[in-house]
């Protein structure tokens, strides 16, 4: 069995990295919790001539026991800040990125491209169903919307999810890093269809995506 | 700090003999009400586990007709294959019965009536007949909550949480009546939380008996009270939201329907601000009931009373400035998930102190394994893989890929099963001898604590790894999936896991049921602990104690030095 997915875009790492720094920290507490809960049930078990200590704590061992994990959850967050702030701040978008329309409804995912102008919102945008073709090492920026529920766009190669939310435009980045196809899943519940809310994402080569895009534009067929 | 002790009409009633209905039925007996929540709420235990069962079946042989399920009708199952939209209505029933009907009664409804009184030295709660209302109130709930099973289109199916606009707008689900029916029925239920809450506020600062100091209440009782307050603050802005929901599905408003000017998210910030102090409404109560029994079974003083007391606070309060964690991917403003984020990480300081503070009470104890400590030993060990869990999700950026997929799943099933319930099953087993008068068989407690431990784990850890591969929950299908398709092993092995973890439960059915007859006779206190339930009769009167109770020591003096015996009731003077 795997543990986490391939990775295939830029911040697949970093957030993979915190992953097993975070199972690493959690996993040091687990131990030490469950060996010495186990440690304390073998050897205070009932003794007929054994008598409980009688204490009502120790301040010294609570103070240590408070300020560690207090230490240790603040220095996650603020790393945390930092890389959600890097990943989702929407000031913080890559500049000069591709930049495509996703609108979800049940249950697909309508991709709208810019077509050879390269700027959305003119009339030669073209909308694929499902497909979404993007060029690999640059960054895109993809304009989620939803029209009927909510949905939630998930990529698990790329360790991105984002809701998309009926009546909201929320733009989220990613750059993908290895050429090949791979799966966009729906993770918000969204009616009866929503096992089924399947579509693939496409990394191309630069040239491959142009040619495609070019053919597109152009009215041809390519998926 | 004294308090005077009120006597009223409960106390006065227990002198003449009343009708069975007015005794069993219409009670307003602190204790009778608690024993009938008892039953209610493991019926929807049982109802709930069983909806499970049927997703688990479905996630492990998908497409495969349910063993039984010829009796399904057409709307639920095709030949016996369970329907994607009848998948949907049992992800949402399960959580709804488990939370709202389960978990919750059965720690807030049972032993907030039961415990409160008695512990504290009452004759019965502040306002008897307002609490038999609450017991019918949330009957009434369960029989609305049920119905919706038989209503055309099925039962509401748009997950626990009811996310808007698919819970407001039937084009989208394709259910109305039975999401009508859903938001009917918590709102009730909703109705019946609050007026129990505000019972046992009030009787928790007004009817202690004297010398019952606030720092003599037992952590059960801190803890019923703590989570009164988070009930009596968080439901009705639950009920506001439900009400706003119910409009939106029958008078034509809307509030979470963007079309008309409505806003999506805003029902999910009013429900996690319900939704997150819900939380801790399901482990708080928990946490304090385990406190008494590690105590009791150590036969030492908990470690750090005053801290743990603290820390309940410390937990409540936080719990109510951290619910956009449940929003981190939502759409809400990124900025804002950081802060939401700091103040989640920061929970995790009051539940290490509880959690070390139990570590404490056990180190140099004398440790007797009775059924109750060994639940209590399997909260503590089980709620710890729960609370490191939610750090992964804290994280927002780990949450980017682990929101919404198994990994969540798991967490919350290692909290409210591994932490909750196995609270709750200590509970049953240690206050059953007081609530029936009789034992359980403590054999076939341990055969079920073993068994339930075993398969709980088998069930729910692998669920962490379904997590780590970006398995998404609720779906009804994983093998449309490519990724998903190499872990169908592992949906299968859960599978298995689940059905066992329901065969395991037939010893404790057996040993309730046997025992309420065949039990032996309990004696006034067959756990020998402090507690002023346990200087009465088992079951006590009407009325509970025959004098009030004069209070003299904290709960946990065990093993003082003040008398040979390795316990101290509360309220036994020693003379030096």
């Amino acid at each position: 069995m795997h543990w986490l997915p391939p990775q295939a875009s830029t911040f697949a790492s970093e957030i993979d990295f915190m992953f097993w720094v975070i199972l690493v920290i959690t996993g040091i507490a687990f131990v030490i919790v469950e060996v010495g809960l186990l440690w304390f049930v073998i050897r205070y078990r009932h003794r007929p001539d054994r008598r409980a200590y009688y204490t009502h704590g120790s301040k010294t061992a609570e103070i240590i026991w408070t300020a560690i994990p207090a230490a240790t959850v603040i220095v996650l967050g603020v790393w945390s800040g930092r890389v959600w702030g890097e990943i989702k701040r929407r000031d913080r978008l890559p500049a000069n990125a591709v930049r495509v329309a996703i609108a979800a409804k049940q249950f697909e995912w309508n991709v709208t491209y810019a077509g050879a102008d390269g700027a959305l919102g003119t009339p030669d945008d073209f909308t694929v169903r499902n497909q979404l073709h993007v060029p690999v090492d640059r960054p895109v920026v993809v304009d989620l919307t939803a029209e009927d529920a909510i949905h939630s766009f998930f990529v698990p190669v790329f360790r991105l999810k984002q809701d998309a939310v009926p009546g909201m435009r929320i733009p989220v980045w990613f750059e993908a890093t290895q050429v090949g196809e791979y799966e966009i899943a729906c993770a918000e519940l969204c009616g009866l269809g929503h096992y089924r809310m399947r579509g693939m994402v496409h990394v191309h080569t630069q040239e491959d995506f142009d040619r495609w895009m070019l053919a597109r534009a152009a009215g041809g067929e390519g998926r | 700090m004294t308090t005077a002790a009120v006597h009223h009409e409960a106390a006065a009633g227990g002198h003449h003999e009343l009708s069975f209905v007015r005794k069993y039925i219409f009670s307003t007996d602190h204790k009778i009400i608690g024993i009938q929540f008892l039953f209610m709420s493991l019926f929807f235990l049982l109802v709930g586990g069983l909806l499970a069962m049927m997703m688990r079946w479905q996630l492990g042989y998908p497409g495969k007709a349910v063993p039984g399920g010829g009796v399904l009708p057409e709307t639920m199952a095709s030949g016996g294959v369970i329907l994607p939209e009848f998948y949907n209505s049992l992800v949402t029933m399960h959580g709804t019965f488990m939370v709202f009907f389960a978990i919750m009664p059965l720690l807030v409804g049972v032993y907030g009536n039961y415990l409160i009184p008695l512990k504290i030295g009452a004759p019965d709660m502040a306002f008897p007949r307002i609490n038999m209302a609450s017991f019918w109130i949330a009957f009434g709930a369960g029989i609305i909550m049920l119905a919706g099973f038989f209503a055309t289109g099925g039962h509401a199916a748009a997950g626990w949480t009811s996310y808007a606009p698919l819970s407001a707008r039937s084009d989208l689900s394709g259910v109305h009546m039975g999401q009508v029916l859903w938001l009917v029925g918590l709102i009730v239920l909703g109705l019946s939380s609050i007026l129990g809450s505000m019972n046992y506020i009030t009787t928790v600062v007004n009817l202690r008996a004297p010398g019952m100091t606030w720092f003599r209440l037992p952590l059960s009782i801190w803890a019923l009270f703590i989570t009164a307050i988070l009930v009596l603050l968080a439901m009705p802005v639950l009920s506001g939201a439900l009400i706003m929901l119910l409009f939106d599905q029958t008078l034509g408003t809307h509030f979470f329907d963007v079309s008309a000017g409505g806003q999506p998210l805003m029902w999910q910030h009013l429900f996690w601000f319900f939704g997150h102090p819900e939380v801790y409404i399901l482990i708080l109560p928990a946490m304090g009931i385990v406190s008494d029994i590690i105590a009791n079974g150590s036969r030492k003083p908990i470690f750090g009373y005053h801290s743990m007391v603290f820390a309940i606070g410390a937990i409540a309060f936080l719990g109510w400035i951290v619910w956009g964690h449940h929003m981190f991917q939502s759409g809400m403003n990124p900025m804002l998930g950081t802060s939401f984020m700091i103040s989640t990480m920061v929970i995790a300081v009051p539940s290490a102190i509880k959690t070390f503070n139990w570590m404490g009470t056990l180190w140099r104890g004398n440790i007797h394994f009775h059924t109750p400590m060994l639940n209590a030993l399997a909260f503590v060990s089980m709620f710890v893989i729960g609370g490191l869990s939610g750090i992964f999700m804290a994280s927002t950026p780990v949450d980017i890929f682990q929101h919404d997929t198994y990994f969540i799943v798991a967490h919350i099933h290692y909290v409210l099963f591994g932490g909750s319930l196995f609270a709750i099953f200590g509970a049953i087993y240690f206050w059953y001898p007081k609530m029936f008068g009789r034992m359980m068989s403590e054999r076939l407690g341990k055969v079920h604590f073993v068994l339930t431990f075993v398969f709980y784990n088998l069930t729910f850890f692998p669920m962490h790894f379904l997590g780590m591969t970006g398995h998404m929950r609720r779906i009804y299908d994983p093998t449309q999936y490519e990724f998903l398709r190499p872990y169908q092993g592992t949906n299968r092995l859960i599978t298995v896991g689940a059905f066992l973890l329901l065969a395991s439960q037939l010893p404790f059915i057996w040993n309730f049921f046997w025992s309420l007859r065949k039990g032996a006779k309990a004696p006034l206190n067959p756990w020998r602990d402090n507690g002023l339930e346990w200087t009465v009769p088992s079951p006590p009167p009407h009325g509970n104690f025959a004098t009030t109770p004069t209070v003299h020591h904290g709960p946990y003096e065990y093993s003082s030095p003040l008398t040979t015996d390795d316990y101290l009731p509360q309220n036994q003077e020693v003379r030096p």
